[in-house]
């Protein structure tokens, strides 16, 4: 079976968070990532950047909004996720439109940048 | 980390809400930082022991209330704070202050706050002062250091801050929306000033100046949280993020200056850059330009480059004519002619930069761009006095220090260039 581990956090505070601070945190989780690399166990590893950069498209059937910030409905859930690399927010957006088109129910698609780490190594 | 390190962050985060609620509530910046700081100490001794409330800001605002009506009530002995161990136990009406205080008000309390820092009968030092005092909670001592005065002056600056505040008369009830365009504005502006006050400082004691520049990213984020529709705000943010991805690159390991074309890029901080890139990308879709985004998209063009050499002149030349229009400043202009001449050559600089020399006159950067540009056409005796000039108009020893190694290396090829000019 595989697992996804989503991870939440308040971002008023891990944004509060110094460079020293920061950079603490993300050795010790490398560190613990590494164990499982070894183990052959762990996939793909992102850190969301923070919900500022984020762009949400909102989707009924036959409309779809643009809208900036984070996706905020608290009566959704997560039910999966993607990871694809694209050149623009247009085309990242232009994808996110093309899921929408394809999906029967409303919902919403939140577009966060990622800087990607190999699980086990940090990011220069 | 220390086990009470949690309890330092969250009351920096929550701050901003909480200063800003209590100086709606009391209208008077004294009273309510004494009463934030009343409550942060009570923060301090409960939450260890009774975890962390649902929302710290709420909490610290009801506490920090009934502080301050505590302390203006205390001489008529009225009212007591309820004993430490009731305070744990404040939970349900803590909670539903929580949910009276939504994004919204939120969003005006911490704007209104910043607009009291940022307000315009105060000199910019002096709003980026109080700022730092009242939004970002660092002590006198620390605002000493980065601005390098002594901690009474700084004490004064901050007092006479507050008493012309006061004076001035605040505004407290919420702004309509052309009042808040215009504050948001106010309050752009006064970030950037925190940002540059830090980048600036760079021969301060070592990491003051970087930690104005970390404060100045978090309250563009904060701002960017309240507002995340405001392209200018994206721009804002992507721009400093930018400037501040370069921190390691641009000192040796003797403090000296290294240029834009010399950093090892690999020092740059990629995941800053990530960030910024994002930002911008999303604030072009508004189509909606303006000063900080253009500037922004100028800083993008170097980071985006792998090599000095292949930085795109051509689109920031064009960049710099766009902002001139936006903007127009002679700095721009003088920046301007520095893509000019990566493009064309000093001459064609040369010729964009002499018509500032009335504007400029006490401004280092134009003499050090004119001396650089006459050492490039081989006119050494000119570039010896630009030079002389720049370096009498330094603002701190990198600065100078750069200057004096251009005047060395003039003096290295004295002998060369001396028999040149003779045979002229």
């Amino acid at each position: 079976m595989l697992y996804a581990v989503l991870c939440y956090n308040t971002e008023d505070v891990t944004s509060a968070w110094t460079k020293e601070q920061d950079d603490k945190v993300m050795r010790d989780l490398t560190a613990v990532q590494r164990k499982y690399v070894e183990a052959g166990k762990l996939g793909p590893v992102a850190r969301l950047l923070p919900t500022t950069a984020a762009t949400t498209l909102r989707h009924r059937p036959g409309e779809t909004v643009v809208i900036d910030g984070p996706f905020a409905e608290t009566k959704e859930q997560l039910l999966g996720f993607y990871l694809i690399d694209c050149a623009s927010l247009d085309e990242a957006l232009e994808f996110a439109r093309e899921l929408s088109a394809a999906n029967p129910a409303a919902g919403s698609y939140e577009i966060r940048p990622l800087s990607l780490y190999k699980p086990g190594e940090l990011a220069p | 980390m220390t086990d009470t390190a949690w309890i330092d962050l969250a009351l920096v985060s929550a701050r901003p809400q909480a200063m800003g609620a209590l100086l709606r509530y009391f209208r008077n910046l004294d009273l309510a930082e004494e009463a934030f700081q009343e409550a942060c100490i009570r923060a301090l001794k409960t939450w260890p022991t009774n975890g962390p409330p649902r929302d710290p800001a709420a909490w610290l605002i009801f506490v920090g209330r009934n502080s301050g009506i505590d302390r203006v009530r205390r001489q008529s002995r009225e009212t007591a704070l309820p004993p430490e161990e009731l305070l744990s136990d404040i939970e349900d009406r803590e909670s539903e202050l929580a949910d009276r205080l939504d994004g919204a008000h939120y969003r005006d309390d911490i704007l209104r706050l910043l607009f009291v820092c940022s307000n315009p009968v105060l000199p910019a030092t002096q709003q980026i002062a109080l700022a730092l005092r009242i939004v970002s909670g660092l002590s006198v001592k620390q605002i000493a250091r980065a601005f390098l005065v002594g901690e009474a002056a700084m004490e004064q600056r901050i007092t006479r801050a507050k008493a012309r505040v006061t004076a001035a008369g605040i505004p407290f009830e919420t702004p309509d929306a052309s009042e808040r365009a215009e504050r948001l504005a106010a309050v752009a502006m006064m970030i950037y000033l925190v940002f540059n006050e830090g980048y600036s400082a760079m021969n301060g004691p070592e990491g003051v100046s970087a930690d104005l520049c970390d404060e100045a990213i978090r309250l563009a984020r904060l701002l960017l949280r309240l507002f995340p529709a405001e392209p200018e705000i994206m721009g804002l943010t992507a721009l400093l993020l930018l400037q501040h991805s370069r921190a390691r690159a641009r000192f040796d390991a003797h403090g000296a200056i290294v240029l834009l074309e010399d950093q090892d890029r690999q020092l740059w901080s990629l995941p800053m850059i990530t960030e910024a890139l994002a930002m911008i990308d999303k604030a072009m879709r508004h189509r909606r330009p303006g000063p900080y985004q253009v500037q922004a998209a100028i800083a993008a063009l170097h980071a985006r480059a792998e090599r000095s050499e292949q930085t795109d002149w051509e689109e920031i030349e064009l960049l710099y004519r766009a902002l001139e229009r936006l903007q127009p400043s002679p700095v721009v202009t003088l920046n301007r002619a520095v893509a000019v001449s990566k493009r064309d050559g000093p001459e064609a600089a040369l010729a964009l930069v002499e018509p500032l020399a009335d504007r400029l006159s006490g401004y280092f950067y134009f003499h050090g761009l004119r001396g650089g540009l006459l050492k490039q056409m081989g006119r050494a005796r000119e570039a010896r006095v630009a030079f002389d000039r720049a370096i009498a108009l330094a603002t701190n020893a990198a600065e100078a220090a750069y200057i004096r190694k251009q005047l060395d290396h003039l003096a290295g090829e004295a002998g060369a260039s001396h028999l040149h000019e003779d045979q002229q």
